[in-house]
């Protein structure tokens, strides 16, 4: 009777211990699942990540293999049409079974809501610009190799205008318009976000960062590119017809090449981009035989200093 | 039988005859039977249920490779929109509303539902929205194209210039299959509160009547919100009208709010039914009472009161100040409790029981189990900046198929399964059911999984083309889509054949525990010769109380 009882206990902590490694194994496979990290922001929302999936592989790992259990041992015989134990409550195991997911919630809520303090990509500029102080701080305790001023003041303002269907980045310094977006690493950028007709999303994956764009509101979005490469901008928000194509090229550059970049879009006269929703849909319209349904027309392609 | 008024409502003075349906025609025309009207809406939205899953496979047909090259962008705009509305208010809704109608009053013990009549209108209003949807496909312009949310301004663009439109039908069809919820709301909550059988307090209904009772009560605070969203909408369209209309000055976010006020909701008010067939299917088949009833009740009515203070999670990205982002992203998480609760139960209720796989306890395991993955995948979604990365890609889309395919759909068939026989009187094929069940789990998992690394990858929800990076994820999610429309032949099958030459079955088949298994296969029209009394709690396996004081076990 003993025996059987630490038998019990040696499997059931034999289980918990092999559930425990798989799940901080799976959690650490979460950050090959995701784009390259190329903004500080992204650093943060992976770590994030990977605790989540951690916690919810255990949890998941924890309810299957118990119901797995019972669905392999303690299956009726055939014919045994008797009932089993009618155990329906137990007050202790039911209090437990409330705290922990109470207790589960507030971790998880409270590591959220630092993360995204420590964001600070602010959102809707009728806020208030709430500087934490603290905040920053921890950002900079970060064990990467940051440079100082990755989250601090922004120092990069530009414009952005999504329209059907497409993006026109203006940097009202220089006058410059292009439909690359262009940014210098490690420098905080400062977007204002501005739509002509309908909602769109600003959303860079390999930034981990969006942001909706509302017709009539001026939207200030905050962030700080930290690698160089190049990236695909896409629109988050449903725009319709040609939504899917609603894409442009990110280059995060170091800030020499990028003010080389700026300097040179300067010197080009504005020509018209290209433009794919404009050009696909100048192909269906001239179809003998329309195949789809009407639609609005794309708004016209812009006129821009560096089409990219 | 005369009327018997059970607390100052009266039955419908009608003619019956003790029999049970026996007519195919019946099934077809007005009928104020609950019964009737109950499979009424099971096989009307299992039809639309096969519509919309025509446009999906047309949608995986399009995303097998990077290009759109299957169908023209509007097309494709066109299917996303009425997959997702087909799906929820044409198969979710009206299928659980079926299985409510058959079930509350043989569970709460009463011989129909409060106003028959109401009932068969608020039914015969389903196939009208379906007409209209369905109708709309042959307007100039096509269908609808601006999502299942319909937001503004893109839902308020209309190309083609014309009065009647997809979109002008839409709202309408919505509207009409609000109005038929509100009255099915009225209903319910009228049949549960006033038509229990003496003996029947709160504490001693089924779950499944608590979730159904919750779920009806969020319809009743909702759907207002929804409609007056959806009036508002209809008339910037017609009337010229400037409610969220940007380019007039409105504000296309307060649309965002009165749509998810409801539109959160209304997730709940299609899993609380389901979470009511589970507690009613684990025990039978573990043959063990349902662990912690009463913690299990009342978890309902907190979902549903929960489930009202948490639509902005839906708008973390959508020009939401900070403070508000936080604040619902506490409240959305604390859904999980009374949720993990109930797993909880459903667990330790299998624990140590004496199982048996029939099919209906295959789907609802298999159901559990996914439910248990999208609950983690919804925890990941509440977490704010997680969200902003995952918003509007594929990940969502995984998280609420694991949702509505997963849980909601396979939870139905569970159902199915198992009120067959009394709904029918006759049996089903097991082996049949088995090999639906392994098409379905295993095309289900393929088809939804892939979709988490796609959405982590950034690879975003309703667009007809995308970079080719995403090209092996989502062929493996084309033929596991394409596994699963198939999994529904060997059901219809099934059904079809079980329905008409299937074994006759006795009133009990699976030595159930419940005053619907106390009438014969197929229930008498008005259900009890005699209203039973009842003395004791539900799911009494294992003691040997018996249920009623007046009807034989
Ligand atoms: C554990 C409970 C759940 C949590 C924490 C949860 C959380 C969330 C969150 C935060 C979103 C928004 C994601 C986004 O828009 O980026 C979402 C989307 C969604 N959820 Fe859930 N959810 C839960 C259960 C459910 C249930 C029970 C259903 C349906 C029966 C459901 C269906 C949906 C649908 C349809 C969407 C997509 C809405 C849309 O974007 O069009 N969820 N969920
Ligand atoms: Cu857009
Ligand atoms: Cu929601």
């Amino acid at each position: 009777m003993k025996i059987q009882k630490i038998l019990n206990i040696l499997t059931l902590l034999t289980g918990a211990i092999a559930i425990t490694v798989i799940s901080l194994w799976i959690g650490q496979q979460a950050y090959s699942w995701l784009p390259p990290q190329a903004a500080a922001e992204s650093l943060l929302i992976d770590d994030l990540i990977s605790f989540l999936v951690t916690l919810g592989s255990f949890i998941f790992l924890g309810v299957t293999s118990t119901l797995m259990y019972s669905v392999i041992f303690h299956r009726a015989v055939k014919d045994d049409f008797t009932d089993g134990p009618p155990i329906e409550g137990n007050i202790t195991l039911e209090v437990v079974w409330t705290a922990i997911p109470i207790l589960l919630v507030f971790w998880i809520a409270g590591y959220s809501y630092q993360v995204y303090e420590q964001m600070g990509i602010q959102g809707p500029s009728e806020l208030v610009h709430l500087h934490n102080p603290l905040a920053m701080q921890s950002a900079h305790a970060e064990p990467n190799d940051l440079p100082a001023n990755a989250l601090a003041e922004p120092v990069e303002k530009i414009d952005v205008l999504a329209k059907q269907w497409a993006w026109v980045f203006h940097y009202p310094e220089k006058d410059i318009t292009s439909t690359e977006l262009h940014l210098p690493s490690d420098r905080r950028i400062r977007l204002a976000l501005k739509s002509q007709d309908v909602l769109h999303g600003f959303y860079i994956p390999a930034f981990r960062l969006k942001q909706d764009i509302i017709p009539n509101h001026a939207i200030d979005f905050e962030f700080t590119p930290i690698r160089a490469g190049k990236y695909r901008l896409t629109d988050s928000q449903y725009s319709g017809t040609y939504f899917a194509t609603m894409q442009a090229n990110v280059v995060v550059e170091s800030p020499e090449n990028y003010q080389q970049w700026l300097a040179q879009a300067a010197t080009q006269k504005p020509s018209v981009a290209k433009n794919q929703a404009a050009s696909e849909y100048a192909q269906t319209s001239h179809q003998s035989v329309q195949t789809g349904w009407v639609t609005v027309p794309p708004a016209a392609p812009p006129l821009v200093n560096s089409p990219g | 039988m005369t009327n018997v008024p059970i607390e100052g409502i009266l039955l419908p003075d009608e003619k019956h005859n003790h029999e049970s349906p026996s007519n195919w025609k019946e099934y077809f025309s007005f009928s104020t039977d609950h019964k009737v009207i109950g499979i009424q809406y099971l096989v009307t939205s299992f039809f639309f249920f096969l519509v919309g899953g025509i446009f999906a496979m047309v949608m995986r047909g399009e995303l097998m490779t990077p290009e759109s090259d299957l169908v023209d962008r509007t097309v494709y705009n066109g299917m996303f929109t009425m997959h997702g509305t087909v799906m929820l208010f044409l198969w979710t809704f009206p299928s659980l509303v079926g299985f409510a109608n058959y079930l509350v009053p043989l569970m709460i013990g009463a011989r129909d539902m409060a106003f028959p009549r109401l009932n068969a209108v608020a039914f015969w209003m389903v196939p009208v929205v379906g007409i209209l949807m369905m109708g709309s496909f042959f307007v100039p312009g096509g269908p609808a194209q601006a999502g299942w949310w319909s937001y503004p301004p893109v839902s308020l663009q209309n190309p083609t210039g014309n009065l009647i439109n997809g979109q002008v039908i839409w709202l309408l069809a919505v509207a009409i299959s609000g109005v038929s919820s509100i009255m099915g709301a009225v209903n319910f909550v009228t049949t549960i509160v006033k038509m229990r059988a003496p003996g029947m307090g709160f504490f001693k209904m089924p779950l499944f009547v608590w979730t159904v009772f919750s779920a009806q009560i969020i319809q009743l605070f909702g759907l207002p919100a929804l409609t007056a969203g959806a009036v508002m909408l209809l008339l910037d369209l017609t009337a010229g009208t400037a409610f969220f209309d940007p380019a007039k000055g409105g504000n296309p976010v307060m649309f965002e709010h009165y749509f998810w006020f409801y539109s959160h909701p209304a997730v709940y008010v299609i899993i609380l039914p389901i979470f009511g067939i589970f507690s009613e299917i684990f025990p039978v088949y573990s043959r063990k009472p349902l662990f912690g009833y009463k913690v299990v009740a009342v978890s309902s009515i907190l979902i549903a009161i929960v489930s009202g203070i948490v639509w902005v999670h839906h708008m973390y990205v959508s020009g939401t100040p900070g403070w508000m982002r936080l604040i619902f992203m506490l409240t959305t998480m604390f859904v999980s409790v009374p949720t993990g609760i109930k797993v909880f139960a459903w667990v330790a209720t299998i624990w140590g029981g004496k199982l048996r796989l029939t099919t209906p306890m295959l789907f609802a395991l298999g159901a559990l189990i996914m439910f248990v993955f999208a609950g983690i995948t919804g925890i990941m979604l509440s977490s704010v900046p997680v969200d902003v990365h995952v918003n509007n890609t594929y990940f969502v889309v995984g998280h609420f198929h694991y949702v509505l395919y997963g849980t909601v759909t396979m939870g139905l068939y569970a159902a199915i399964y198992h009120w067959f026989p009394k709904m029918t009187g006759r049996m089903y094929s097991e082996s049949w059911g088995k090999i639906h069940f392994w098409l379905a789990f295993i095309g289900t998992n393929l088809n939804f999984l892939p979709m988490h690394p796609l959405g982590l990858q950034g690879m975003l929800r309703r667009v007809a083309s995308y970079a080719p990076e995403y090209t092996f994820w989502n062929i493996i999610a084309s033929l596991g889509g394409f596994l699963l429309g198939m999994s529904t032949l060997p059901f219809i099958f099934n059904m079809v054949i079980s329905w008409m030459q299937g074994e006759k079955a006795p009133a009990n088949p699976w030595r159930a525990i419940g005053l619907e298994w106390l009438v014969s296969s197929p229930p008498p029209v008005e259900n009890f010769e005699e209203i039973p009394i009842i003395i004791s709690e539900p799911y009494g396996y294992g003691k040997s109380e018996p249920l009623t004081a007046n009807l034989s076990e």
